[in-house]
């Protein structure tokens, strides 16, 4: 059924894909090293283990989402996203609480967070929508466009809770309006709204987060106000990646991860584990491959053959360079901490095969750009 | 436009990724030392270890004080939450409750091992030994504890431990370094021998992660044991004492004449150091505090009192050195008193004690001999002797000890702002009035009267180099007065002829001390208005071995009571010796 055209294979983003994997197995080598045995014990089988085959998981899915024209995804967004909001809604109800946020929809062999999958509706959903727009944008259909798929996720993923998806899915739209063109007016209207509401709102919003966000907020703005309660996860990561100076601690010498002293180090603070093993050195090598990754996805957007492909891969890699500075910045002490996983590198599958989809997409983009019209 | 939106977001990139390898440069190359030396003190945990105390042994090798072991239970803060308390509350016999309490109070600190009952009986370890499985993180400890053998008997000289508190730190700022459960020696010779006895502490470095566990030992520096204490002091005599002394308040101290050594020293009433070492019940401490017999005090050095007809043996030797009396002299002829213008000088025995020579003078205690002995010399030739002797300043013996009051015309104007009058002179030639001794003070007052003529500086610790001051006394005189206390118990009119022994042939003086006046007295019957009564001795009298003092506190009179208690310590020591030589 599936027709494999040569020029298709010759035009596989090589570089892009064995960046991502190597990012992955080092990602690997992390989790193995922050887990390791006989500290760690309990998870069976281990997280890399667990890792190693999500990633199997990821790629074959990879394959299957290069497999087929991305544009004939634009034909069914509107049945995607009302699954998506369908997913988010029923995570309200139904979904499993851990740690005081209700993220996870339980099928009894797996567990997974719908706000991932989501996010890949999401993008393809409004690309699609904005691809048939004339550009640019009245007012009105930015409003609406604004509400639609901004708004009505953002509360859904804000009340699971969940700030950081939801944030981060208000600045995609904005990002992805103003590359199909928003009315200048409204874009000054929103910013003013934003400096507006820091000033005088904040006090409302303030009210309205979660004590532990509140506590997160209060421990990045000064961390040695309670270094032993709140802002534990902040001073604990900077020891973590300030101790590897230069060379690093050595591979599997790192302390800070398996003797628990930095929490959540398989997920969110994987990054602090690779620094304090690796040092400065090994950590500009892995920054290299980000950047290698993230300039080589973004030359997609440039040279797509459409709008949708166009939007596609904007939207993708916005969300990729998004989920990256917040969580390194965040594992740096120079953002708030907001539970974020690290692209390719922490441990999660759900997360693990969202992002290969959303590769998988943009190398779609890529491969196809000189098919000038549509089979 | 695209191209310019472009171009941003390829800036937008880059200078993320600018910042973040600036702040890794920040963390890793600027700060990198700091924060690595963070992360060392997260993992690696200094445990302090103390060193085992040095035993202390009295003058025949016997240990006083001895280091046990003391198991204790305990448990993992990590595992409290799936515990069954039934099972310990059952072996260790603690309610449930308690268990609970302590696990709820201590579950903040996560690293520290709950305490739940300490001094387990072999018993009670041997249960839980065999039923660790069934209670997860379960630790059962062994520390050193220290056992004072003798208790209540030397509580007073030896002293106890307890835990270190900010006086100590402000005294010895090494202590800052020492962990919270290190303990040091609170009084006594703990205290003041602490620095030999403590020992060097050992160290303990171990890797340990979040949670507190000690996951893996990086180097160990054994602890080195306190140096051991070889006392001067004979347990024999010190449990003797103790055994007779118990049923009073007061004090037993005696001296070796020739050295100066401490053979024993006991207080009563007393307490149980033993208590002392785990965590002082805080009952029984008010009960301490708020006791009005001061048990706390160690009333052989801190305990202050008017000397009483005890001091006469120091009037006398003034008589006798400065040439005003021979010893047959009949110096007086006593009626019963001494009337001075208005005022009436009584002698304790109202018939009176007609003629009266030195000797007869000082074995019947005759008040009015000594008025005019004390006329004819004058108060500074009776404080000059006192003071030689070693009244009225410490005596060096190390331990917190009173320094007592000899007075004089120029005390008396200087702190009381009036004239010396004869009466005064009078009050003090028979001990009473504003003199103020301790019973070591007599004790050595004693030796010094019976060894020659050396005053000895006390010493506890044997094989100390001591230092002595040879007074220039005549030994024929020495000898007439050691001859006249012998004549106080041995013979019939002696003031203690009822406390003479058929064991051993023991000499000494009797002291009755007045707390308050006869009329009070009277009028009164109540046992804080009781008298003192001392008896300051040696034994045996040819060739002395010991000189000692007794103080019973309101206990009557000095030949009723202090006199008899002397001699059942002194007896109760030889039969002990001889049962050991039986034993034996």
């Amino acid at each position: 059924m599936l027709k494999i055209d040569r020029r298709l294979i010759e035009n596989f983003d090589w570089i892009t894909f064995i960046t991502v994997i190597v990012i992955c197995f080092i990602g690997i080598l992390t989790i193995y090293s922050a887990t390791r045995p006989p500290l760690d014990e309990g998870e069976r089988p281990p997280f890399y283990i667990k890792q190693i085959i999500w990633l199997t998981i990821a790629i074959i899915f990879l394959f299957i989402f290069v497999s087929f024209d991305y544009t004939k995804l634009k034909n069914f967004w509107i049945i995607f996203y009302l699954f998506g909001f369908f997913l988010l809604i029923i995570v309200l109800f139904s979904g499993k609480t851990a740690m005081g946020a209700k993220r996870w929809i339980n099928l009894g062999f797996f567990s997974f967070q719908p706000s991932e999958i989501f996010k890949i509706i999401f993008v393809i959903s409004l690309s699609a929508y904005l691809s048939d727009k004339k550009s640019p944008l009245t007012i009105f259909e930015s409003i609406k466009i604004l509400i639609i798929f901004a708004l009505l996720p953002f509360i859904l993923i804000f009340k699971q809770p969940d700030l950081g998806t939801a944030l981060m899915i208000v600045f995609i739209t904005f990002i992805m309006l103003i590359y199909k063109g928003i009315p200048t007016r409204l874009l000054i209207f929103f910013v003013c709204l934003a400096l507006v509401s820091v000033f005088f709102l904040w006090e409302i919003l303030w009210e309205g987060l979660k004590e532990y966000q509140r506590n997160r907020l209060t421990a990045f703005i000064d961390p040695t106000v309670d270094p032993k309660g709140i802002g534990y996860n902040i001073v604990q990561s900077m020891i973590t990646v300030g101790s590897g100076q230069f060379f690093g601690k050595g591979f599997l010498s790192g302390t800070q991860g398996p003797l628990k002293f930095l929490p959540e180090r398989q997920t969110d603070f994987i990054f602090p584990i690779f620094a304090e093993e690796w040092g400065f050195l090994g950590c500009l090598v892995l920054l290299s491959l980000y950047l290698i990754f993230f300039v080589r996805i973004f030359k997609v957007s440039t040279i797509a053959k459409d709008s949708f492909g166009n939007l596609l891969s904007i939207g993708f890699t916005t969300i990729f360079i998004f989920y990256f500075f917040i969580n390194i910045g965040m594992t740096l002490g120079i953002m708030p901490v907001v539970g974020i996983p690290l692209p390719f590198m922490s441990y999660g599958g759900t997360t693990l095969l969202a992002n290969f989809i959303g590769i998988a997409l943009i190398i779609n983009v890529r491969m196809r750009r000189f098919e000038l019209f549509y089979p | 436009m695209n191209n310019i939106k472009n171009k941003l977001y390829m800036g937008l990139i880059f200078f993320i990724f600018f910042i973040v390898v600036i702040r890794l440069f920040h963390l890793q190359i600027i700060k990198g030392e700091v924060y690595n030396k963070l992360s060392e003190q997260n993992r690696v945990r200094t445990i302090k270890i103390p060193a085992p105390r040095g035993i202390i042994y009295d003058r025949n090798g016997i240990p006083l004080v001895e280091n046990i072991p003391s198991f204790s239970v305990s448990l993992s803060p990590e595992y409290t939450q799936n515990i069954d308390i039934k099972i310990l509350s059952k072996i260790l016999n603690v309610p449930e409750e308690e268990i609970a309490n302590k696990i709820k109070k201590k579950s903040e600190s996560v690293y520290i091992p709950i305490r739940i009952k300490e001094n387990l009986t072999f018993k009670e370890v041997a249960m839980l030994e065999a039923r660790k499985s069934e209670i997860p993180g379960l630790l059962i400890e062994i520390e050193i504890k220290r056992h004072y053998v003798y208790k209540e008997a030397t509580a007073h000289l030896i002293g106890y431990l307890g835990k270190i508190t900010e006086e100590h730190i402000k005294n010895n700022p090494s202590f800052r370094e020492f962990p919270h459960y290190f303990k040091v020696g609170q009084a006594g010779l703990e205290y003041i021998y602490d620095g030999k006895l403590r020992g060097i502490p050992g160290e303990k470095v171990v890797e340990v992660d979040a949670l507190g566990r000690e996951l893996r030992l990086i180097r160990e520096i054994p602890p080195q044991k306190g140096e051991d204490l070889y006392l001067t002091m004979d347990a024999f005599l010190q449990e003797a004492a103790y055994e007779t002394l118990k049923n009073y308040d007061g004090t037993f101290i005696a001296i070796k004449p020739d050295s100066g050594e401490i053979l024993a020293l006991v207080s009563t009433p007393s307490f149980d150091s033993n208590l002392f070492v785990e965590r002082i019940d805080p009952k029984y401490w008010t009960e301490l505090i708020n006791n009005p017999k001061k048990p706390l005090l160690n009333k052989a050095i801190q305990g202050l009192y008017p000397p009483g007809s005890t001091f006469k043996v120091i009037t006398a030797l003034a008589g006798l050195e400065e040439g005003l009396i021979t010893p047959e002299q009949i110096l007086t002829i006593c009626r019963g008193g001494l009337s001075i213008g208005k005022w009436f000088f009584a002698c304790w025995k109202k018939e009176g004690h007609g003629p009266v020579n030195l000797r007869k003078a000082l074995a019947e205690s005759c008040d009015v001999y000594f008025y005019e002995l004390g006329r004819i010399l004058g108060i500074n030739r009776i404080s000059k002797y006192a003071k030689a002797l070693g009244l009225g300043s410490p005596t060096g013996f190390g331990f917190d000890e009173k320094n007592g009051l000899v007075p004089d015309e120029e005390w008396k104007m200087k702190v009381l702002k009036t004239n010396w009058f004869l009466g005064d002179t009078f009050n003090t030639a028979i001990g009473q009035g504003f003199l103020r001794v301790t019973p070591l003070q007599m004790a050595l007052v004693m030796a010094t009267i019976v060894n020659g003529g050396i005053k000895h500086k006390p010493t506890i610790i044997r094989n100390m180099q001591t230092n002595y001051e040879r007074l220039n006394l005549n030994q024929n005189n020495l000898n007439i007065i050691k001859d006249a206390l012998i004549a106080v118990v041995n013979e019939p009119s002696g003031t203690a002829a009822q406390a003479r022994s058929n064991l051993i042939k023991f000499g000494g003086k009797t002291g009755t001390v007045q707390v308050v006046s006869k009329k009070v007295k009277e009028k009164f019957s109540h046992k804080h208005f009781e008298h003192h009564a001392w008896f300051i001795g040696f034994a045996p009298v040819d060739t002395p071995e010991i000189a000692f003092s007794v103080i019973i506190e309101h206990g009557g009179s000095g030949g009723a009571v202090a006199a008899p208690v002397a001699k059942n310590i002194l007896e109760g020591y030889i039969l002990k010796k001889r049962q050991l030589n039986v034993e034996n």
